[in-house]
């Protein structure tokens, strides 16, 4: 039986009354486009942008974007509201209408239902000659959102301590990383390997090992078909790996009160060796160095210990889409903040990130890959929305940090069991809910 | 006319508190219900009712319920709790010097908000935190993960809301012992009878009625342990609670169906748990004069 959440609520109480005039109008707008204005004087209006970057309004810099904006948009005016639990305060304010006028698309929403809460940026076929990743948010060939930056996950280091360890080469295996942590751990007093296991989300990045360990672009469609947790598979490699670290006692010591925030100046003055985290990192790194008064060209990055006939491979991806709200009474002004902040605001350049546009040159800092000939790879996004349906049914949350926790947990010994069958339950939960939804 | 509006005047007065509790009590409640009969992913405009789909999922998954022996540390440290609350104010209600700062002191953290407390406390167990330093300070190095493993995570996490809660139980235990009428103290010392007997036949007596609503509030409060286990440590190390596992079904993985099932569900069982209680314990007069 399907009924609409109205006729639920109506049904529901008495007190549907006030409930209901907070839900909105439904689906009238749907499949509303957001079309590119023709003249940039023209355009007018005031836009809201939810962001979740809290730093970056507060210290002005996206004031500062904004200013810049108005001298080719001179009309519009672009207030910001940053919100510092994201994902799970839009997800509440996208049930009525008002979720200003650009937002970054959060994790929650179904890609089928993108066009009833997003207005479409163009064709996939016309956006893609310029931009990257457009297949994440391609709904029935039309584009929904375009991330201002890609990243790249990676280990990101501090060149000093490996080099003081004797260690000079990327390590090519999981094996060779983890004796290049036990050289740094014997040789020099800096921790090897920092979880972040109570910031909870850095252990999420794990899961960005998919795709750099076999170096294909198929890795998604492989995640929503097949078990992740398969010999050899690239989840089960990295989450291999992350299970040896700590059991080799390569962690810190104590990694359920770890701290995000320090651990930055620790990393830059060489107290923790190495962090897998993302490209988008490494300015934070090089800024908490220059407080520290450490050197922030002592801030390295690498790709993950893997290789295919000889290559590294690093997967390049999104960050958050920003898209135009459907409902929004501005979404010529809302498309230009689009458009200008990807093309011209230079916030990937800031972020020391890769640009979304296939015109622009990589950034400086991924000049070692360059050298070394890392290969970058797209992930083919086709299955994306299904492999979130299996991981919300399957409640194994690749993309959340509960598993990994308990996997630490497991190579610390905290918690009983093996490996093997820790991740044998993960792929039993996980090829399960494959067949309750159907394949 | 005026007999109209003389029947009118109180409802005018209850209007505005009656649609506060109408609009942010019990309508979300029966939404709550209403959202426990579908499959409703939290933003999704489609749902689809599901019938009783979602409780049979609950308890044909036995591991949902699992997570209700960690309620046990904190049954243990609420007993923990009542005794020294009870101390505390017994101790108080007597003449003793800078009891009213004593009191103050008791009573603060009870006044700060739980997420600044589960904050503070993070850097308290830190490894070489403040409460290694202070045992340092007293010749004691243990080296010891705090929250490292399932038992000592949860026994220190306890510990903090026993610190947390123990003045709210305090307070209404002064209140309490204050409504005792100071003639019978008197009377009862002229009769020889010391401190514990005092404490034995006229306090305990007299406040049973606030002791025996303190022991459902922390029964259910044990049952449904959130804010202090949810920021310091995300439910990791086997710290997970009723609670946080459904904020994490409805939000992490967005089964907001299932989620309200289950809390559906919790309120059930804190409602029977209260009720068993008082029919093991009724609620009898009080009758010391």
């Amino acid at each position: 039986m399907h009924m609409s959440r109205r006729t639920v609520l109506a049904i529901a109480a008495g007190a549907a009354l006030v409930l209901t005039a907070c839900t909105g109008t439904g689906a009238s707008s749907k499949g509303a486009d957001a079309k590119a204005p023709d003249d940039p004087s023209k355009v007018s209006g005031t836009i809201k942008v939810l962001t979740q970057r809290t730093d970056l309004v507060q210290d002005g810099t996206m004031k500062w974007y904004a200013a810049a904006f108005n001298r080719t948009y001179p009309k519009v005016k672009v207030e910001f509201e940053a919100l510092t639990n994201y994902e799970a305060d839009v997800k509440i304010r996208m049930n009525t209408e008002n979720y200003g006028d650009v937002l970054m698309i959060p994790g929650v929403v179904k890609k089928s239902d993108y066009p009833r809460f997003f207005a479409s940026l163009g064709t996939r076929a016309e956006r893609g000659r310029k931009y990257r990743f457009t297949d994440f948010t391609t709904v029935d060939g039309k584009v929904y959102g375009q991330s201002p930056i890609g990243v790249s996950p990676g280990f990101v280091y501090s060149k000093k301590v490996w080099r003081e360890a004797g260690v000079t080469e990327w390590p090519t295996t999981p094996a060779e990383f983890l004796s290049d942590l036990k050289a740094i751990k014997s040789r020099t007093d800096a921790v090897p390997y920092y979880t972040n296991f109570a910031a909870q989300w850095p252990l999420t990045s794990w899961t960005f090992v998919n795709g750099s360990v076999g170096c294909d672009t198929g890795a998604t469609t492989k995640l929503a078909d097949g078990d992740p947790w398969a010999k050899g598979s690239d989840l089960r490699v990295g989450d291999t790996l992350l299970y040896d670290i700590v059991h080799q006692g390569l962690a810190e010591k104590d990694p359920t009160t770890t701290n995000w925030e320090l651990s930055k100046p620790q990393l830059a003055k060489g107290k923790i060796a190495t962090q897998w985290l993302g490209t988008w990192a490494i300015v934070q790194f090089r800024d908490a160095a220059k407080k520290a008064g450490a050197n922030p060209d002592d801030i390295g990055f690498m790709p993950f210990p893997a290789q295919v006939d000889g290559t590294f491979c690093a997967v390049v991806g999104p960050d958050y889409h920003q898209a135009v709200n459907v409902h929004s009474r501005h979404k010529e002004a809302a498309r230009a903040w689009i458009d200008w902040f990807t093309d011209k605001s230079g916030y990937d350049r800031d972020n020391l990130a890769i640009s979304p546009l296939k015109s622009a040159p990589l950034p400086d800092v991924l000049k070692p890959y360059e050298d070394r000939g890392v290969k970058l790879i797209e992930l083919d996004d086709t299955e994306g929305a299904r492999v979130k349906a299996i991981d919300d049914q399957s409640e194994v949350g690749i993309n959340k940090p509960d598993y990994r926790q308990d996997l630490v947990d497991l190579a610390r010994g905290a918690r009983k069991g093996s490996l093997d069958s820790f991740l044998a339950g993960l792929s039993r939960k996980w090829t399960e809910a494959q067949k309750t939804l159907g394949s | 006319m005026t007999r109209v509006w003389r029947g009118l005047t109180p409802w005018l007065f209850l209007l505005v508190p009656l649609a506060f509790l109408i609009t942010f009590t019990y309508a979300p409640i029966v939404n709550m219900l209403a959202y426990s009969f579908t499959d409703w992913d939290g933003l999704s405009p489609e749902l689809r009712y599901t019938g009783i789909g979602n409780y049979t999922e609950l308890f044909t998954r036995p591991d949902l319920f699992e997570v209700f022996w960690v309620s046990g540390y904190y049954l243990a440290a609420s007993v923990v709790q009542i005794a020294v609350a009870l101390y505390f104010a017994t101790i108080l209600s007597f003449d003793v010097r800078f009891r009213n700062l004593f009191k103050g002191v008791l009573f603060f953290p009870y006044l700060i908000n739980g997420v600044a407390i589960g904050f503070v406390f993070l850097y308290f167990f830190q490894d070489g935190g403040t409460l290694d330093s202070v045992l340092a300070l007293l010749g004691v190095h243990s080296d010891h993960a705090w929250l490292g493993t399932p038992v000592s995570a949860n026994v220190s996490l306890a510990g903090v809301s026993v610190w947390r809660y123990t003045g709210l139980n305090f307070v209404l235990f002064l209140g309490a012992i204050q409504s005792i009428p100071g003639e019978l103290y008197e009377a009862a010392e002229l009769d020889g009878a010391g401190r514990w007997h005092q404490f034995r036949h006229i306090i305990a007596p007299g406040i049973r009625p606030v002791l025996s609503l303190s022991v459902i509030l922390s029964v259910s409060g044990s049952l449904s342990v959130f804010e202090i286990p949810y920021i310091m440590t995300g439910g990791a190390t086997g710290t997970e609670t009723f609670v946080i596992q459904t904020v994490k079904l409805a939000f992490q993985f967005n089964k907001t169906g299932l989620a309200s099932a289950a809390a559906v569900v919790l309120l059930l069982i804190i409602l029977l748990v209260t009720w068993i209680q008082r029919r093991l314990v009724p609620d009898d007069k009080v009758d010391l004069v």
